[in-house]
């Protein structure tokens, strides 16, 4: 049977995919986040996951205007990166996993979850940001990914309470997938950033950690903060630690912290990364 | 706390997203304002449509059905009244992008710091919430303040 063995939660600044494709990880600006990261590289060389579960928002790359699913899931073999306008990331393409895709998304549907199922689809920063910070510069990625997309750009965006719910319905998903897989589950994005208008470069060090601290034990209280809370206190674009909630519903009842790291700034963000494990 | 869907008031959830300080939230409203302003950001993305845009500026912008004032913000590279004609960051993000410009240095260009100035106010910990959550909770402290002078 599959299951979820532990959730990522972490910023995916674009700067950050720059400073690994640019060597730039070591210098006085970058050397404290990626040192952050550290442990989470070892610490992922030993769990070696076979899929990742990876939620992420896309900024304007596989969608447009034309289309906008609140939530999106890759059934893809694979996928290529996107060009964001300035060329795409020399990395990898990023392997899919369909069977456990089509899994999920049949799941989630019958769970009255209104799926959008794509097939064919560049990914951007927020999905190889992340990976690049987990796996640095490989070959080829060593591990297979379920791309699941959230607008957290055009308003309303989905509720916390509903990201955790469908957090809570990917787990009952994946363990009713027959095959022996170990899976994580990344909710990636977000820590207080405003990347628009005159308020633009707000941070708030104090929200963030209190945050994180409800990531962490037994307390559901993070799906009730409201969208407005987001946006007064950790900027527009801190919206997206909605994500990280679909991640920390995915992992049930009660979580164990195995790493935590905080930083400001990176370019006009904080950022955060925190590994969980279920504690049930 | 997040209220039951039939105890929330739309109209209310809509107009705390217009209480916020030196913010445009990407409302319905806006995205159906800006639509082919954000359209024409995105063909951006692919390179032959960057090379059109940098031969000639104008003419590109003529074959999307913009408003004239949405055109002559972009021109302008005037990103506020952008996003109060309906533009959202992600879209511009690939103007400036194909200008060459960092996200941190466009960004910079909404407030009213030199990018110098914007990059050292991050260095310091960035803008504080403090003072810039509520423009109606502003208002009423500045009022407050006027009121506390008279009497």
């Amino acid at each position: 049977m599959a299951r979820i063995t532990a959730g990522v939660g972490s910023s995916h600044v674009p700067l950050l995919g720059v400073a690994v494709d640019q060597g730039k990880t070591e210098d006085e600006y970058f050397g404290p986040i990626f040192k952050g990261y550290e442990w989470t590289k070892n610490w992922e060389k030993e769990e070696k996951p076979d899929v990742i579960i990876l939620v992420y928002n896309d900024h304007a790359s596989a969608f447009d205007m034309k289309f906008i699913p609140t939530f999106a899931i890759g059934c893809s073999e694979s996928y290529k990166p996107a060009d964001e306008g300035w060329g795409p990331r020399d990395v990898p393409d990023v392997e899919g996993h369909p069977d456990l895709a089509w899994h999920i998304a049949q799941s989630l549907i019958l769970d009255e979850f209104d799926m959008t199922i794509i097939n064919e689809m560049d990914v951007d920063h927020g999905l190889t940001v992340p990976m690049s910070m987990m796996y640095g510069q490989p070959e080829k990625w060593p591990v297979k990914v379920v791309p699941l997309a959230v607008n957290v750009v055009t308003y309303p965006v989905p509720s916390g309470n509903r990201c955790w719910a469908l957090g809570e319905a990917i787990k009952r998903a994946v363990e009713s997938f027959p095959e022996d897989l170990n899976v994580q589950i990344w909710g990636t994005g977000g820590m207080s950033h405003q990347l628009q208008g005159p308020r633009a470069g707000l941070l708030n060090r104090e929200w963030d950690n209190k945050f994180l601290d409800l990531m962490v034990g037994d307390s559901d209280a993070a799906r009730y903060i409201p969208h407005i809370e987001y946006l007064r206190e950790t900027g527009s674009e801190g919206i997206e630690m909605v994500m990280w909630l679909i991640m920390r519903g995915a992992l049930g009842k009660k979580t164990k912290c195995l790493h935590r790291h905080y930083h400001i700034p990176c370019s006009n963000t904080a950022i955060g990364h925190i590994v969980l494990e279920p504690d049930n | 706390m997040v209220s039951k869907s039939q105890d929330r008031d739309i109209h209310e959830y809509l107009a705390e997203l217009e209480d916020i300080p030196g913010t445009r939230v990407f409302t319905a409203a806006r995205a159906r304002k800006g639509y082919w302003l954000n359209q024409f950001a995105m063909s951006l993305m692919k390179p032959e449509n960057r090379e059109a845009w940098k031969a000639d500026e104008r003419k590109y912008l003529d074959r999307w059905p913009m408003t004239d004032e949405q055109k002559e913000a972009i021109l302008a590279r005037d990103y506020n009244r952008c996003l109060d004609l309906g533009g959202n960051v992600y879209f511009l993000a690939k103007v400036f992008s194909t200008d060459g410009l960092s996200f941190a240095e466009a960004v910079s260009t909404m407030t009213d710091m030199s990018f110098p100035e914007y990059r050292d106010m991050m260095m310091k910990g960035g803008r504080s919430a403090q003072g810039n959550r509520s423009i109606k909770a502003n208002l009423a402290s500045a009022t407050a303040e006027n009121n506390k002078g008279v009497n």
